[in-house]
């Protein structure tokens, strides 16, 4: 048997991990692969075109449901679905009150602990919170986690920045544990020249944009009727793109400690590609009556 | 032993911060010092109210300690909520022997822990439901409670539980104060930003809740501010104050209550014991209501004659006739003690280690035994204690401020005093160095010290520890045999 691989998604919110996230694992699932989802977002939405549900209850409700985490079997938490992918969602609190980050970290580890990771497994995915606000959204990639990291970005440029930022946070980790870099994911927006620009990134970061996935309709299509594309149409040329990547994953040996890149290094590519324009220093903290006078 | 000069004491300070590395022995030192008595701002000579060192086995405690238990604590007839989990406010239950009247549980709930008990579901999803819902079972157990503090532990404010929103409404279905306190823990640099953060609270939740409302006045009224009756030591206090005429309204907070504390802007002077922990709150009254605070001393009769005119002649001929009645009154019986006591503890040498107002208020005292003060220190004072300190210590004594388990033994072992004041945590060290030890946060479970009949316990207390016949006999038997061999071989 296989051992088992820990990936985590990070990414800009809005990116299009969950969905992507999804969409590789249904494709994994569809060539045989053991997977299982762990949502690491409050907004517990990390598992429903698997499920077809609205929203998986969490594991952070169920437990404050029934006093704590203690209380709750693995069975009250985890879903099988779509090719026999079991998810799990951590859960917590509505924005503006409470810890989120303390909840991905209790229902990691109340994961662990009832032996959610078995050893049929083959690959176990976490679909992380955009932003690395705090550490219990590192938790998934903490020593013994996650050992692989794939970031999904496009050819914008604050998804470039994020892409860059996130590496940041995995060299901390990397230094103290196994966690590498494995790839970026190029979740196309249709900017010029974006799989030149990722794979130029991906450079810089001493990485590799593992796929490009573009855009089409047929994501939205099924993601109305709750499915993955592998699921509603699984002729469609885009499951096809999902089937790439997820074949690429599965033979992926290239896991790096990442070089993030300067800010103004950063800054330089994207001028390169004509995402930004050259800042013109005069301009600097004028007002426009400033700049009329 | 004799006394230090001042080059001696310095190069004492410098030989014991010489293990020290070079960065924790620069910062070290400024936090230590002789005493210059003719220095008139301490900030020349010595550091203090910045952050300890790690390592340095420092004795402060936390926010939440200088705000839950020694400033709202007392407040009897309130329900302090320690929020969070449970260990804050079970391990700081009923700890300082904050003396009240009352039944405990009924409608007084000093030695009681009201926590909201803090689970994993609580930290992810907030815990402002539970406080609520607290609340209101405190209101249906405890009726006859006047009013709640919610004293927040560390996670309220990492998570940003509102408890601003949830006091205000609690307050108004109750109609009884709820006052959020912010003294998280990890705030500030010890217990004493919690001291501020309490009086800051009650500035804003209490004080002002019965302004314009009628009271019956007399041009005698005083409030005690800053005395925490620790075994009783405000109502040895109060006694004399109402004897030297005055009326006594409010106790803060010993034995106090919630509308004592809203009465208080009413008063004519604020009597100021604790300057460290109240100071904040005289300020405030001083300049919203134009009442002016005394900072006063009632340990031991020297100081406790020197702040009773002091008080009196603040007030009519009256109290001052009444005031000096008192003292003379007094007088004899505290001569019977200095003449019993005098005797055996003339020429003690003591050092102090405490906070709040002891390390500077007790010298009179031990002097007034004949004894020394050679060494003093607070664990979280800030440069106007150590002004109000250098006019009381001798010149060249020893000054440490926060000082370390490590400086503190040191200065024991050169300085050789004949008796140490601290607390729980140095009583066992020293004992076991065969010196006696008393506790000066507790009074060693006796007291209290304030007062003409605090200072008799206090003369009996200190001869008790001096000359407790144990510290004779530390010697054990397996030394005192090598010893003989010694003598024998000789």
């Amino acid at each position: 048997m296989a051992k088992l691989r820990q990936c985590a998604i990070y990414g800009k919110g809005g990116i299009g991990k969950s969905t992507t996230t999804q969409n590789l694992v249904a494709a994994l699932a569809e060539s045989g692969k053991k997977v299982m989802i762990v949502g690491c977002d409050p907004k517990a939405d990390s598992t429903r075109l698997i499920l077809h549900s609205k929203a998986q209850t969490t594991v952070m409700h169920l437990a404050a449901e029934a006093g704590s985490v203690e209380d709750l079997e693995l069975e009250d938490v985890l879903s099988v679905g779509f090719g026999g992918i079991k998810c799990v969602e951590s859960g917590g609190p509505e924005p503006g009150v409470g810890c989120a980050g303390r909840g991905v970290i209790t229902a990691i580890n109340f994961l662990e602990e009832e032996g959610a990771y078995d050893e049929d497994l083959d690959f176990v995915f976490y679909d992380v919170l955009g932003d690395v606000v705090c550490g219990g959204f590192a938790m998934p990639i903490r020593e013994n986690k996650a050992q692989e990291i794939y970031i999904v970005c496009s050819g914008e440029m604050m998804a470039m920045y994020a892409a860059n930022n996130i590496s940041k946070g995995i060299v901390k980790y990397a230094n103290s544990g196994g966690v590498r870099l494995a790839g970026l994911i190029c979740n196309s927006r249709n900017t010029d020249r974006e799989d030149e620009l990722i794979m130029a990134l991906a450079a810089r970061l001493g990485t590799t944009m593992i796929h490009f996935v573009p855009r089409d309709n047929a994501v939205q299509h099924a993601e109305i009727r709750r499915m993955t594309v592998i699921e509603y149409d699984p002729k469609h040329k885009q499951a096809d793109e999902y089937r790439q990547l997820a074949a690429k994953i599965v033979n992926n040996t290239n896991f790096v400690i990442p070089t993030p890149i300067e800010m103004e290094e950063l800054e330089d590519l994207l001028m390169e590609f004509g995402i930004m324009e050259a800042e013109d220093e005069s301009i600097v903290g004028k007002t426009a009556a400033d700049l009329a006078a | 032993m004799t006394t230090l000069s001042r080059e001696e004491t310095d190069a004492l300070i410098a030989e014991v911060l010489e293990v020290y590395p070079e960065k924790a022995k620069k910062d070290r030192t400024k936090h230590l010092a002789s005493n210059d008595v003719s220095v008139e701002q301490s900030k020349k000579c010595i550091t203090s109210n910045r952050k300890s060192l790690p390592g340095v086995m420092t004795i402060r405690g936390c926010a939440y300690a200088g705000s839950k238990g020694v400033v709202w604590g007392p407040i009897k007839d309130m329900i302090h909520i320690s929020h969070g989990p449970v260990g804050c406010g079970q391990y700081s239950r009923a700890g300082r022997r904050n003396y009240y009247v009352g039944t405990t549980g009924v409608d007084t709930f000093g030695t009681m822990n009201f926590t909201s008990d803090f689970q994993e579901k609580d930290i992810v999803f907030g815990g402002d439901k539970k406080l609520a819902k607290l609340i209101e079972e405190v209101e249906q157990l405890f009726p006859l409670h006047k009013g709640i503090s919610v004293q927040s532990e560390c996670p309220i404010g990492l998570i940003g539980d509102d408890i601003e929103s949830v006091s205000k409404k609690a307050a108004a279905v109750l109609d009884k104060p709820v006052v959020p306190v912010r003294c998280e823990g990890f705030r500030g640099v010890s217990q004493s930003l919690g001291h501020h953060i309490a009086n800051d609270a009650i500035r804003d939740w209490v004080l002002d809740k019965r302004d314009g409302q009628p009271f019956e006045s007399t041009p005698y009224d005083v409030a005690i501010i800053g005395d925490y009756n620790i075994g009783g030591d405000a109502w040895a206090t109060r006694i004399l104050l109402e004897e030297m005429g005055l009326r006594v309204t409010a106790q803060w907070s010993g034995d106090g209550t919630i509308a004592e504390m809203m009465n208080t802007p009413k008063v004519k002077l604020n009597l100021l014991h604790c300057y460290r922990s109240m100071n904040y709150i005289s300020r405030h009254m001083e300049e919203k209501y134009g009442i002016p605070y005394l900072e006063y001393n009632f340990f031991g009769p020297t100081k406790i004659v020197e702040s009773c005119r002091k008080i009196a002649a603040f007030f009519d001929d009256t109290v001052k006739a009444k005031t000096e009645a008192m003292i003379a009154r007094y007088q004899p019986m505290m001569d019977e003690i200095i003449a019993k006591y005098k005797p055996r503890l003339e020429g003690k040498k003591v050092m102090l280690y405490v906070g709040g107002l002891r390390p500077r208020h007790v010298i009179g005292a031990y002097e007034d035994l004949g004894m020394e003060v050679i060494g003093t220190g607070y664990e979280f004072g800030h440069n106007d204690d150590y002004d109000r300190t250098i006019k009381e210590m001798g010149d060249a004594t020893l000054l440490y401020d926060d000082v370390t388990g490590f400086e503190l033994e040191e200065f024991v072992k050169r300085l050789k005093p004949d008796m140490v004041g601290s607390g729980i945590k140095e009583k066992y060290i020293f004992q076991k160095m065969g010196i006696p030890l008393r506790q000066m946060h507790s009074w060693d479970y006796s007291g209290p010290y304030h007062g003409y009949d605090g200072f008799a316990i206090f003369a009996r207390d200190m001869d008790i520890a001096l000359s407790n016949p144990t510290f004779k006999n530390l010697v054990p038997p397996w030394k005192k045999v090598a010893e003989e061999d010694v003598k024998k071989a000789a």
